[in-house]
């Protein structure tokens, strides 16, 4: 070995001595050790992020292998693959390379269906990642930035979802891009002219399969890895959050070093986020598009379903009552723009803009690096609740015809058994959460497991009961519930209030 | 275990023999002999997806064996971390991000004395570059967005069909008037365009017999539906999918996409969900040779509803 032979002049060997030679070129000793000595705290629910973030990788590496054979075109062609149904048929060429990457490319089905399933997995991940930072007010001061980056990366994912759906020119994405046209036609004003353009003309036109491959293989995921990629350096610079506990102060992290521990845990992961997209793919078929048939405009197909994250779209759509605007000369089709662009509208700017309505609602302008428990921010976690069920409810909306069947019950009981609900049940949501999470915060030693009580027989003859010993892992107190909160904490370790934070005492 | 080594302690500061870099796991040869299993089959799933790719195995066996592969590799790499590496607790202290004061205050100087101070001095210069970089703003629009498409002008609101068009199906056949049965329904566009883009998407039609001959839709469509043929635009008027479903029993027209129904003999009246308004009847007219024809085109725009709509 060169060792032997020459002296290494690193107390560490030759590696030292390559370590040495890189940081006299690139500096990156000292960042290079501050790095893998970076503490991540550790909690599953830190997890859920995680998850979106490798199913995105996922997303990108089978994306590449479908554009390899993906042709986006409208124009038409014969279609002579090995699917007999199908032969013979005019179909267009995003079409007839899409049935034939499934078929004719070998592993190009699995590729496929990894896509999908690695799609619906990432916006899933997203929102509940999202969930998650909510209802533990990990949004607060100096997060808001990487929660509103956030909120922006949740409808990238849903618009670049949609598009991807749209590419394979089947009879049921045909649909949705009609529903779609239709959408942007209601817009007051422009909504015509914006149609005409986005389509080249009016609906289907020979532009949009084209168009929207540009948008979903170029533009969106790159402002997409853009925007992971500040989410990640803000993540980074600005260190995780951490929940309470023994040790853990809003001015440390505690948990395990980026290398190896977290390292080898989050690799894995990635493992086992590929592996169960991969399991998917094989075994549970999803958009079989040579079922559904080319798209022609003049048929469509029944139970037409979109993808799971369009369902509170397609539900407000669905039960939406029909009040369409007409006057002086023009039309509003309020029942199309209302629920299919203002709820929406709505829903999202709320999530954008929550960190400052909390923080001036409390008047909290503190840092926070401390998270929460869902059960110590009532009003938080009650109105987290009611508007997710507001959007459950729309989503089952989506669903009133294959429910009305299903149950056996008349489709019109079912629209206004829905109407109904998405009202109601949001309603009914917000005050149950707030009293169960006001009866927790009274619940001692909620969270932990119970301890059993061992009966002793003292040689006197008593009896006593003691509470057993410990077992292994009881130690740990980071569920231990706090105090009933003062209506903004202190930092525990602080002696006085912390900087911007408002007392008050009851 | 004793209370200290529950007690975080900072990764740099730790030597090799810390209790703190001990496993997790309480036996440690137990769990590494697990994790290697784990490994191994990965690994051996990973040679089965080869050796299924390169025989071309049915398509799912390539999912199977690499997402097997993949979960058993990623449980042992996890386990790995979690259970045979430094337990910890590991420790570390946050750095403000926020700078010192003198460093806001230098930054703050900057932006406000030296940046804005300077740029100030010159307030007509400023007001150009503005000016210039807001109109080439908006001259940038034209191409960007103009460019992409047609205007609306009348496309949305007008259809192929004419005084006289022919009803034909999507194979280009006229419809004569014995050719639907009582209650039968077909789609139907104006001869000659049934196989264009517009003619599918726009002018596209169902055609249906009613069993009472010169049915009357509406007060002042007497003529419009003879030998109860009535006519009716395919294009939902709540978000343009075909509406594709019939009825016959109760004679409505059911759009699959949001379950709106209209009622045929009714003048297209919407009965039942989100759509706003009735299908536009087409009015027909059988010639001298038994053909069905149109009597002109829709008296309205077809589809769902925009704002030049009136």
């Amino acid at each position: 070995m060169s060792s032997t032979t020459k002296k290494s002049e690193s107390p560490y060997g030759p590696i030292g001595d390559k370590l040495n030679e890189l940081d006299d070129r690139l500096g990156v000793a000292r960042g290079g050790r501050t790095l893998m000595d970076k503490i991540f705290p550790d909690h599953w629910s830190f997890m859920l992020g995680e998850i979106a973030l490798y199913s995105f990788m996922v997303l990108l590496a089978t994306g590449i292998f479908l554009t390899l054979y993906y042709v986006p075109s409208q124009s038409l062609v014969v279609y002579h693959g090995p699917y007999l149904p199908l032969r013979g048929v005019r179909v267009s060429q995003a079409y007839a390379s899409s049935v034939d990457l499934s078929f004719s490319v070998r592993a190009g089905l699995l590729m496929r269906q990894m896509h999908h399933w690695a799609c619906d997995i990432f916006v899933g991940a997203i929102v509940v990642h999202m969930a998650r930072v909510f209802f533990t007010g990990a949004f607060r001061k100096p997060r808001e930035t990487n929660w509103l980056i956030g909120s922006i990366l949740l409808i990238l994912a849903i618009v670049n979802g949609f598009l991807g759906y749209s590419l394979p020119d089947d009879l049921v994405s045909g649909t949705g891009l009609r529903i779609a046209f239709s959408i942007v036609e209601s817009i007051p004003l422009v909504g015509s002219t914006l149609a005409t353009l986005l389509f080249g003309g009016n609906f289907p036109g020979t532009m949009i399969i084209s168009r929207f491959y540009t948008l979903h293989v170029l533009l969106i995921p790159a402002i997409i890895v853009g925007l992971v990629t500040a989410h990640l350096v803000l993540l980074v610079t600005q260190k995780h959050t951490q929940f309470k506990g023994k040790g853990r102060t809003e001015n440390n992290v505690v948990g395990a070093p980026m290398m190896p521990i977290f390292a080898a845990k989050a690799t894995g992961f990635i493992f086992l986020v590929t592996g169960v997209t991969a399991l998917l793919a094989g075994l549970a078929q999803i958009n079989p598009i040579w079922q559904f048939g080319p798209y022609e405009a003049a048929k469509i197909s029944y139970a037409v379903q979109p993808d799971w994250y369009m369902g509170w779209l397609d539900g407000a759509l669905r039960i939406f009552p029909a009040w369409e605007w007409t006057g002086f000369g023009h039309t509003i089709p309020l029942e199309v723009f209302i629920p299919a662009l203002i709820i929406p509208g709505i829903v999202f700017t709320i999530a954008q803009v929550w960190p400052a309505i909390e923080a001036k609602y409390t008047g909290d302008t503190a840092m926070h690096n401390l998270l929460d428990r869902p059960r110590d921010r009532p009003k938080r976690t009650a109105f987290g609740v009611a508007m997710l069920s507001f959007l459950f409810m729309l989503f089952v909306a989506s669903s009133t015809d294959v429910l009305a069947n299903y149950f056996h019950i008349s489709l019109n009981t079912m629209l206004w058994l829905m109407r109904v609900l998405v009202i109601i049940v949001p309603l009914i949501a917000y005050p149950v959460t707030l009293v169960l999470c006001k009866e927790l915060q009274q619940v001692d030693g909620a969270g932990k497991r119970k301890r059993p009580n061992v009966v002793i027989r003292t040689t006197e003859g008593a009896y006593e009961t003691v509470p057993a010993d410990l077992r292994p892992g009881d130690g740990h107190h980071e569920l231990d519930a706090e105090p009933i909160p003062t209506f903004i904490d202190l930092d525990p370790g602080a002696e006085e209030p912390i900087e911007g934070s408002r007392v008050v005492t009851r | 275990m004793s209370a200290d080594q529950h007690t975080p302690v900072s990764i740099s500061s730790v030597s090799i023999d810390d209790p703190h870099m001990q496993p997790l796991a309480r036996n440690p040869r137990r769990m590494e002999q697990l994790i290697a299993v784990a490994m191994f089959f990965g690994l051996v799933s990973f040679v089965m997806f080869g050796f299924a790719y390169w025989v071309n195995w049915p398509a799912w066996t390539f999912g199977v064996t690499l997402g097997l592969g993949m979960v058993l590799l990623g449980f042992g790499v996890t386990a790995w971390g979690k259970y045979l590496m430094p337990k910890g607790p590991f420790v570390e202290e946050r750095h403000k991000v926020a700078s010192s004061d003198e460093q806001r205050n230098a930054f703050a100087a900057a932006v406000v004395e030296r940046n804005l101070g300077i740029l100030g001095r010159r307030k007509v210069l400023g007001g150009l570059a503005g000016a210039a970089l807001g109109v080439f703003g908006v001259v940038a629009a034209f191409p960007l967005i103009r460019s992409l498409g047609p205007l609306p002008k009348n496309s949305l609101k007008t259809t192929d069909w004419k005084a006289g068009s022919y009803l034909v199906d999507s194979t280009g056949r006229p419809v004569k008037v014995g050719d639907v049965a009582v209650g039968g329904i077909v789609t139907v566009f104006p001869m000659g365009y049934q196989d264009t883009d517009n003619g599918q998407a726009v002018d596209q039609t169902v055609l249906i017999r009613l069993a009472t001959t010169d049915f009357t839709t509406r007060p002042g469509r007497e003529s419009w539906g003879p030998s109860g043929y009535v006519a009716y635009s395919k294009l939902c008027t709540h978000l343009g999918c075909p509406v594709g479903l019939y009825e016959q029993q109760l004679e409505m027209l059911v759009c699959p996409c949001h379950q709106s129904m209209f009622s045929v003999a009714n003048g297209g009246e919407p009965t039942f969900g989100p759509a706003p308004r009735p299908l536009p009847q087409l009015p027909l007219y059988v010639d001298g040779r038994g053909y069905v024809r149109s009597q002109g085109g829709y008296n309205q725009p077809v589809g769902p509803g925009f704002w030049e709509r009136s």
